[in-house]
């Protein structure tokens, strides 16, 4: 019993990672609070949404499910669109938003008002267009679940949830090391005048990061959403989970929010052995403020948090 | 008839625009005067209404008890709800300064929401403390059955403006006080305050619980206008979001521009009530979703083109200095 909600933990860790790591690079760069970013993730499933039950049925995209998975080729396909759709959303916000607000040298509070604002907009606009109901990728498609160990169920599209977020790490980690872009915006983080100073063009850093932020966000999204259900205020949800992973983890850190977001999915997963699943975004709070009050810097010794 | 309907409507609008001009008043001590960031205003609007609502009603009784259960009910009169509400809503304030008023700006926002997220999940899940969410019901109102029903709004209205007017009149003093001037000393630069030797943390404190405490009323005064509450209805959206977008329309930093956003975004707010009722049948249900895109275009505009909101902050220190 345990053990399997410590499996499913893993499951819903990979998706608050995967938003994790967009919001501490978002943090690291830019330096502001990004209340936005739990809406991207909205977005981006609701993107999957659009593209596997309207769009794709209509250019003939065949629905049958791949081998043991609730999803087809509808899915395989819509996955990379609605990342670079949310990536396209993230660019936008901060074109119209969050740019002018720097050049005009606005505080990092004032951005984060204005993310708050961007979260409500986004949020709206999803909610104007699907309504606010429960919705299903794949309506009554039902898979069997395999049988692990220890009596352990898990579902092959939660096999498969765990495989992607790996692998987008993954490559995220070899973008930072070994790419000339992930090197400039891992110094751009460190310190963005040093790097305006060595040759960096630290704007087009700011799309990137957007842009990483963005697809990350959506892929957790449309992973969530081939999880459990999707509804506009998810988003709004997992706004806790992610914070709190970032600042467990150290904000500016990838690998830390990577740690962090496991953590915190592993331990609001647990603590539905006790408390009723709605407290989950409570849990993550209460795991945050332990964090503040132990070690505000985080595990990893991120962004110093005091004055 | 016609022009009596529209009294009682402008009434109506009045007292919600107060009581919300009350949240701002709150929200501009620990945001406009000490710059603290406290995005989860619903978490004490919805613990002032419940506070006040358990001390306010009495335990039911008979049938009753079958169908409500509360924690406690005291049927103590109105001012002890609003006293009680303040002193709760003072302390988990403190509570939750603690952690975070040592720690950047923004931890105390993330904490906040999260507070705000928390006591709307424990009120909605914990039928025993106040009947889950079902909410309360029927909650008194000061000097109900001695003011005819039929001008009870004009009466509460007259309640709700002379506390709005205790508040704005009391924070206008503290302000122009030394005490006032070391929370904009703080809000300006944290490092000079604590340099000439004030407990920046101490100040923080103050001004956070202060604010919250005002917030708290604000939503005991929501509570005995509707007389009925639910965990519902204290979202971030109508309790959190829409006050910062009046407290940012008005002028934060200042007073009366607090109280004018609140009127104003409230005349907005339900005008575009107005707007949404032309929608062809098929939209009604999304309107107040439009209405909602309305208020967050309109608060990226303020803080792109008019950060200081319409009054902006007075920058008059003392009243001997009225020359300079």
């Amino acid at each position: 019993m345990m053990l399997e909600l410590f499996v499913y933990g893993i499951v819903l860790g990979s998706i608050i990672a995967l938003g994790a790591i967009g919001l501490t690079l978002v943090y690291g760069i830019l330096r502001f609070a990004n209340f936005a970013h739990g809406d991207l993730m909205t977005a981006g499933a609701y993107v999957g949404l659009f593209l596997v039950s309207s769009l794709f049925p209509l250019i003939g995209i065949p629905r049958e499910p791949l081998g043991p998975f609730s999803f087809g080729w509808r899915m395989v396909a819509a996955f990379p669109v609605a990342m670079a759709a949310v990536s396209g959303i993230a660019i936008l916000l901060d074109r119209l938003i969050y740019r002018r607000l720097r050049q005009k040298g606005s505080s990092a509070v004032i951005l984060a008002i204005s993310a708050l604002g961007a979260s409500l907009i986004v949020r709206m606009v999803v909610l104007i267009l699907w309504g606010g109901d429960y919705r299903s990728f794949f309506p009554g498609v039902l898979r069997p679940a395999m049988e692990l160990p220890f009596g352990v169920k898990i579902r092959p599209d939660q096999v498969l949830i765990i495989g992607v977020a790996a692998l987008l790490m993954v490559s995220l980690y070899l973008f930072l090391h070994y790419t000339k872009t992930g090197k400039a915006m891992r110094a751009t983080a460190d310190n963005m005048e040093l790097a305006r100073i060595s040759g960096i063009r630290t704007e087009r850093i700011v799309l990137w990061t957007w842009a990483i932020g963005g697809a990350l966000a959506a892929a957790g999204g449309v992973l969530y959403g081939i999880d459990v259900q999707i509804h506009p205020g998810m988003g709004w949800n997992f706004l806790l989970p992610l914070f709190a992973a970032a600042i467990l983890g150290g904000i500016g850190k990838v690998h830390g929010a990577l740690i962090g977001g496991l953590v915190i999915g592993v331990l609001q997963q647990l603590s539905t052995a006790w408390l009723l699943p709605t407290y989950k975004p409570a849990v993550a709070f209460i795991g945050m403020i332990i964090i503040l009050l132990v070690r505000p810097q985080g595990i990893f010794g991120g962004e110093t948090g005091g004055t | 008839m016609e022009l009596e309907g529209l009294l009682a409507y402008l009434v109506s609008l009045a007292i919600m625009a107060s009581i919300y001009a009350v949240f701002c008043l709150g929200l501009n001590i620990q945001w406009g005067y000490t710059g603290l960031f406290n995005i989860g205003i619903a978490g004490f609007f919805c613990l002032g209404a419940y506070t006040s609502a358990l001390i306010t009603t009495s335990m039911p009784r008979g049938i009753y008890a079958h169908y409500v259960r509360q924690l406690f009910g005291l049927g103590l009169p109105f001012p002890f709800g609003l006293i009680g509400a303040a002193l709760i809503c003072g302390l988990v304030a403190f509570l939750i300064g603690i952690p975070t008023l040592r720690l950047r700006e923004d931890y105390l926002a993330i904490a906040t929401i999260g507070i705000a997220e928390t006591f709307r999940l424990v009120f909605n899940n914990e039928g025993w403390l106040a009947n889950g969410p079902r909410g309360l019901m029927g909650l008194p109102q000061p000097l109900q059955g001695v003011v005819p029903p039929e001008y009870y709004n004009y009466f509460y209205l007259a309640v709700v403006f002379c506390v709005m007017w205790a508040v704005y009149v009391a924070i206008e003093r503290a302000i122009r006080s030394p005490w006032g001037r070391v929370l904009k000393a703080i809000r300006e630069d944290e490092i000079s305050a604590a340099m000439s030797g004030k407990d920046v943390f101490l100040f923080k404190m103050q001004s956070l619980v202060l604010g919250s405490m005002i917030m708290g009323i604000g939503g005991a005064l929501y509570a005995h206008y509707t007389r009925a509450i639910s965990p519902d209805v204290f979202t971030p959206l109508y309790g959190t979001f829409i006050i910062w977008v009046m407290l940012m329309a008005g002028g934060s930093g200042n007073n009366r521009g607090a109280i004018l956003g609140a009127f104003l975004i409230w005349g907005i707010w339900t005008g575009t009530k107005f707007l949404t009722d032309l929608l062809p049948y098929t939209m009604k249900a999304r309107a107040p979703y439009i209405r909602f895109l309305i208020v967050g275009i309109l608060l990226e505009f303020i803080l792109l083109y008019r950060p200081q909101g319409i009054l902006g902050e007075e920058k008059r220190v003392s009243r001997f200095l009225d020359e300079g």
